[in-house]
C-alpha cells in the first residue's frame, strides 16, 4: 500500500512539472495557432538564469524576478526576429521556425552559461513530508500550488480582460480582429512574452527537483507537448490534467510494470486517448473557419 | 596539358620537400577529441590538457630538442566525423602518433584507420573492447567499467554484503557498466536480487527505488550511471528513506555530483581515480606527486577544477613522449614497441605496466574507494 501511495506522489510531482510546461504552450497556441517548441527553452532559461544570477551574488528572489524578465525579453525577441518576419507563412512553417529557435537558444545557453547541471535550493527545505509510509517533497507542493495559481491567473486573464479577449479574437480570425481595432502584432507579441514568463516561472519552481542544464528544455517540451495534446491544446485546465495523467501513467508504469517501458506505456495511453478523442480530453471541437 | 601536369608535379614535390624539412625539426602529434557536443565533458578537459602539456614540453626544449606540433580536430562526438578526421591526420597532416578518441564509439570508428596506416593510437575512452582483443597499434589510458564493478564488489565483499539491488541508467555508459557488473558479480559471490532502470533524462526515480526498497534482503544498492541521473537517484534514495549503503560508479566522480546531490550524498561510496583526492593521499602514495602537480597546473592554467578525463590525456601524452624519448626517433614502429614496453609509469590514472597482451596496463589499485563525508571525498579504508 505505501508503494502505491509513493507511486502516486511521484507521478503527481513529475506530472505537475509536465503540466507547468504544458500551460506555457496554451497561450501562444491560443493567440496564433502555433505550437511553440522553444517553450522548453523558456523553462531552461528561467532556471539557468536564476542559478547564474544567484551565483553572481544576487539574493535568490531578485535573481528569480530578473530571470523571468530576461526570459520575457527573449520571448519578445523570438517574436520580433523570427516569428513576426514569417507572419505570412503557414502555422506549420512557423512551428518549424520555433524548432530552429529552440536549437539556437540551446546553443547560446551552452556558451553563455555552461554545459553542467545545476540545482537551486528547495524553498522549504529538502526534508520530505512522510504520509502513510510514502514521502513527498515540500517543493512538489510548491510546484503544484504554482501550477494552480498560474492556471487560475490565465483563466481570469483570458475570460475577464480585454487583452485576453483580444488574444481569443486574434486566434479565431486575424482579419476580423484587425477590423474591430485589435493590434494583432502587439497581441501576439504579448502572448509570447507571457508564455515566456510562464515558462521561466516553471523553470524556477522545478529546478530544485529536476535540476537544470542548458539542454533540459528538449525533453520537457516534448513531454509538455504530449501533456497539452492529451488535455486538449489551448485549454489550461486540460494542460494540467494532461500533465498529471502523463506523470501518473509514467510512475505507475515504472513501478508496477517495468521501468524499461515506462515511457512507452505513457505514450500508449496518450495514443489511446487521442484515437477516441482527437481533440484531447478538454479540447473544444475543431472550429471550422468560415 | 603536359606542362600543366609538370607544373603540378613540381609544386607537389616542392610542397613535399617543405613538409619534409619541417618534420625533421618537429614531431607531429595528432588528436581527435569530442571537444563539443554531448561528450564535451570528456573532450574539453582532454583538449585543454593536451595543449597545456605540449606547451609545457616545448617550453622545456621539446623531446630530444625536437618541438612537438599538436593538431587537434573536434569530432563533436560523432564517430563518422572522427573517422574522417583520422584519415585527415594520417594522410594530410602525416602525424607520427595519435592521442584521443574521447568516446568508445569514436575510438572504435578510428582504430581500423590507424591499424591500416600502422601508426600508434592511444585512446582516452573507457570500454574494454578497445584493447580486448589486443590490436597491435591501439592502446588506452583510462581504466575500464569492469574494473569499477570489481572494485565495488571487492568493497562489498569486505563488508559481507552479498545481496544487492541495482538501478542503472539506459544511456551508453550506464548500460555498458550494468552489463559488466552483471558479468563479474558471480565472481565475487554477489547476487543481484532486483534490477531497475531509468532514462538518461528522467527527473524522478522514486517508483523504481520504491520497488528496490520493497524487496526483502537487499543489503546495498549499486547505481551505474552518468550525468544528472545518479544525483537524482541519490536524492530520491534519501527521500523515500532507504537506509542500506548506496554505491555510485566512477561516472559521477566529480565535485559536481556532491553539489547536485547535496546532503543526500552523505555516505555514498564510489570507486574513483587518485586524481580526485589528490591532496588527501598519504605522502607515501606513489601517485601523490603526479596528481598533485597536474591538478595544480591544470587549475592554474584553465581556472577549472581538474577532472579524471583530462588526466587520461595527460597520461596518454606522457606515455607517448617517454616512448619517443626511449626510441630516440618518432618512427611509428619503434615508438609503438616502446609504448608496449611501458613499465612502472606513474600517471594520474594509476601505475601503468603494459605488455604485448595488455595495452592498458592498469590494475585494481588504480581505483580508490571513496566515501562522501561532510560534503567532500574521503578515502575509504
Amino acid at each position: 500500500m505505501p508503494e502505491l501511495l509513493q507511486f502516486a506522489f511521484s507521478g503527481l510531482t513529475v506530472g505537475t512539472v509536465y503540466a507547468l510546461v504544458a500551460i506555457g504552450f496554451t497561450l501562444i497556441y491560443n493567440a496564433s495557432d502555433v505550437v511553440n517548441f522553444a517553450q522548453g527553452e523558456f523553462v531552461m532559461l528561467g532556471g539557468m538564469a536564476t542559478v547564474f544570477l544567484a551565483a553572481a551574488g544576487l539574493p535568490l528572489p531578485v535573481a528569480a524576478i530578473l530571470a523571468i524578465a530576461i526570459t520575457m525579453l527573449v520571448g519578445l525577441a523570438l517574436y520580433a526576429f523570427a516569428i513576426d518576419p514569417a507572419r505570412g507563412a503557414s502555422a506549420v512553417a512557423i512551428i518549424i521556425v520555433t524548432i530552429g529557435a529552440s536549437i539556437f537558444l540551446r546553443g547560446v545557453a551552452q556558451v553563455v552559461f555552461d554545459k553542467r547541471f545545476h540545482a537551486l535550493p528547495h524553498w522549504f527545505g529538502a526534508e520530505p513530508i512522510r504520509v502513510g509510509g510514502a514521502a513527498i517533497l515540500p517543493q512538489s507542493l510548491v510546484v503544484i500550488a504554482g501550477a494552480a495559481l498560474i492556471v487560475l491567473a490565465l483563466f481570469v486573464f483570458i475570460e475577464r480582460t480585454i487583452l485576453g479577449k483580444a488574444i481569443l479574437a486574434v486566434a479565431a480570425n486575424r482579419l476580423a480582429a484587425r477590423l474591430v481595432g485589435i493590434n494583432v502584432r502587439k497581441t501576439v507579441a504579448f502572448s509570447f512574452a507571457a508564455s515566456a514568463a510562464i515558462g521561466a516561472i516553471a523553470g524556477i519552481l522545478i529546478a530544485p527537483i529536476t535540476l537544470t542544464s542548458y539542454d533540459v528544455g528538449t525533453l520537457l517540451a516534448l513531454k509538455g507537448f504530449a501533456a497539452a495534446m492529451l488535455g486538449g491544446m489551448g485549454n489550461p485546465v486540460g494542460a494540467v490534467v494532461g500533465g498529471i495523467l502523463l506523470g501518473l501513467s509514467e510512475s505507475f508504469g515504472a513501478g508496477l510494470v517495468s521501468s524499461k517501458y515506462k515511457d512507452a506505456i505513457a505514450f500508449l495511453i496518450i495514443l489511446g486517448v487521442l484515437f477516441v478523442r482527437p481533440q484531447g480530453l478538454f479540447g473544444a471541437q475543431h472550429r471550422e473557419r468560415v | 596539358m603536359a606542362s600543366r601536369v609538370l607544373n603540378m608535379l613540381a609544386g607537389a614535390a616542392l610542397a613535399a620537400l617543405g613538409v619534409g624539412a619541417a618534420s625533421a625539426q618537429e614531431i607531429k602529434l595528432g588528436a581527435v577529441l569530442s571537444v563539443t557536443g554531448p561528450a564535451s565533458f570528456l573532450g574539453d578537459p582532454e583538449k585543454r590538457t593536451l595543449e597545456m602539456v605540449v606547451e609545457d614540453i616545448n617550453a622545456k626544449g621539446g623531446i630530444d630538442g625536437r618541438k612537438v606540433k599538436l593538431t587537434i580536430y573536434d569530432d563533436a562526438g560523432d564517430p563518422n566525423a572522427a573517422r574522417t578526421f583520422a584519415t585527415r591526420l594520417l594522410e594530410e597532416d602525416k602525424v607520427s602518433a595519435m592521442i584521443g578518441g574521447s568516446t568508445t564509439g569514436t575510438t572504435l570508428a578510428m582504430a581500423p584507420a590507424f591499424e591500416d596506416a600502422q601508426v600508434p593510437f592511444i585512446s582516452l575512452a573507457g570500454a574494454v573492447q578497445i584493447v580486448q582483443p589486443v590490436k597491435k597499434w591501439v592502446f588506452k589510458t583510462p581504466h575500464t567499467d569492469t574494473m569499477a564493478c570489481e572494485k565495488i564488489f571487492e568493497d562489498m565483499k569486505k563488508r559481507n554484503t552479498t545481496k544487492i539491488g541495482m538501478i542503472s541508467g539506459t544511456d551508453g555508459f550506464g548500460k555498458s557498466m550494468r552489463d559488466q557488473c552483471v558479468g563479474v558479480a558471480g565472481k565475487y559471490g554477489i547476487e543481484i536480487l532486483h534490477e531497475e532502470s531509468y532514462g538518461p533524462r528522467d527527473t524522478d526515480m522514486t517508483p523504481q527505488l520504491t520497488n528496490i526498497k520493497g524487496k526483502a534482503g537487499v543489503q546495498a544498492v549499486i547505481n551505474p550511471g552518468f550525468g544528472q541521473g545518479p544525483a537524482i537517484v541519490t536524492r530520491n534514495y534519501k527521500q523515500i528513506g532507504i537506509t542500506v549503503p548506496l554505491y555510485q560508479s566512477h561516472g559521477v566522480a566529480s565535485k559536481q555530483f556532491i553539489e547536485l546531490a547535496g546532503p543526500a550524498a552523505e555516505g555514498v561510496r564510489l570507486p574513483a581515480a587518485a586524481l580526485l583526492v589528490a591532496s588527501k593521499l598519504p605522502d607515501s602514495d606513489p601517485q601523490k606527486k603526479v596528481v598533485v602537480e597536474y591538478s595544480a597546473n591544470y587549475t592554474k592554467k584553465t581556472g577549472q577544477p581538474v577532472s579524471t578525463f583530462g588526466g587520461h590525456a595527460y597520461d596518454g601524452f606522457h606515455i607517448w613522449a617517454e616512448a619517443v624519448k626511449r626510441a630516440k626517433t618518432d618512427k611509428a614502429a619503434a615508438v609503438r614497441d616502446e609504448i608496449e614496453k611501458t613499465k612502472g609509469y606513474v600517471g594520474t590514472g594509476g601505475v601503468v605496466n603494459m605488455s604485448a597482451t595488455d595495452h592498458m596496463g592498469l590494475d585494481l589499485s588504480a581505483f580508490r574507494m571513496l566515501e562522501i563525508k561532510g560534503g567532500d571525498w574521503t578515502l575509504s579504508p
